[in-house]
């Protein structure tokens, strides 16, 4: 199936659910962020969108783009499924979980809430994944102040800390 | 004054300064000559470090060639790469694993002053949690480099007093003259 018939069905069972189709180097679909598990579900078992190769996050300037790549290894596609929700709220994101879904979204929906702060409601653990409990801030957003700090000023949170 | 208690202050005196001096030279000599570090590398100075013991420059000439996986058999903690704050902890305990005496080569821009990486995950320089005796700078440090570093470190090995060196005193703490470790 190819990405415009994958398009083609979702527009015919989802004519609400899209937002958006970007003209961008890969082929881009924008949906609701509420509609999120649905599309999802559809895509993997109608779709045979069997794969999720990346799950990132964009932060522009008014709304925060969290970012699926999906493939079909059952039907050897490799143009990769592109599918992106809008978040609106710049101060506490927040989008459901599709780790029920694709287990692989597990650890990249952690990374992407430690480095770019967005809440996945429905992830089985949600935390931070290469920083610590405690670490303020989320350094991937554009208004993360970065600065250096010394080893005495972050000991206090480091539970990595060997003492 | 007697003969007797002339020959005795004469035993004094070479004890004092003949004797002392000679065993400085050898017991330096025969430390600097089997410096054992640590196998332990953070980043891609590591590679370098591997490359400086591979037969092209092989830095077992100095009879450095046993790098020791545990801490506690060496005395040498090369720092090759760059820290993290997630990683100093870690680091920091390896060094004090060591057994005295040891030594600390800071490997690389990134070990010297954090290097390409004025970050918030990035410590800004091994010194700032070890004491270190020679900075090696270079991103990466080319194994010559390297090996100067090293011969800077034997320099610096033979400097040492065993009289004044901390490790060798009575009580724990640093003598005259000897850097304080941390």
């Amino acid at each position: 199936m190819t990405n415009n018939e994958i398009l083609a069905k979702l527009k015919v069972n989802f004519p609400d659910a899209i937002v958006a189709v970007p003209e961008l180097i890969d082929f881009t679909v924008v949906i609701k962020p509420d509609m999120l598990v649905d599309v999802a579900t559809y895509l993997r078992d109608a779709c045979n969108l069997d794969y999720l190769a990346d799950l990132t996050a964009v932060d522009h300037p008014d709304r925060f783009e969290v970012v699926y790549h999906f493939f079909s290894i059952a039907e050897e596609t490799c143009e990769p499924f592109v599918l992106k929700v809008y978040l609106k709220d710049k101060e506490n994101p927040s989008v459901a979980s599709i780790t029920p879904l694709w287990q692989g979204a597990y650890y990249q929906e952690c990374e992407v809430y430690d480095l770019m702060g967005i809440r996945f409601s429905g992830h089985p653990n949600l935390k931070r994944i290469l920083l610590w409990d405690g670490f303020e801030g989320h350094p991937l957003r554009k208004d993360y102040q970065n600065r250096t700090f010394t080893y005495e000023e972050l000991r206090p949170t480091n539970p990595e800390e060997a003492r | 004054m007697s003969e007797e208690e002339r020959f005795r202050r004469h035993q004094e005196e070479l004890k004092n300064n003949i004797f002392l001096t000679t065993v400085d030279a050898v017991y330096n000599w025969g430390r600097k000559s089997s410096v054992w570090p640590v196998f332990f590398g953070l980043a891609c100075c590591a590679i370098e470090m591997i490359s400086a013991a591979t037969a092209r420059y092989d830095f077992s000439r100095f009879g450095m060639e046993i790098m020791r996986a545990s801490p506690r058999q060496a005395d040498l903690m090369i720092v090759a790469g760059t820290i993290t704050h997630k990683m100093a902890p870690a680091v920091l305990r390896i060094y004090e694993q060591m057994p005295e005496p040891k030594y600390v080569l800071a490997m690389g821009s990134c070990a010297t002053n954090g290097g390409p990486f004025p970050s918030y995950a990035v410590l800004q320089g091994a010194d700032e949690i070890l004491p270190v005796d020679v900075y090696v700078p270079g991103c990466p440090v080319r194994p010559e480099a390297l090996l100067d570093g090293f011969m800077m470190l034997h320099d610096k090995i033979m400097d040492q007093s065993i009289k004044t060196v901390p490790w060798y005193q009575k009580e724990d703490q640093p003598a005259k003259g000897e850097e304080t470790p941390r």
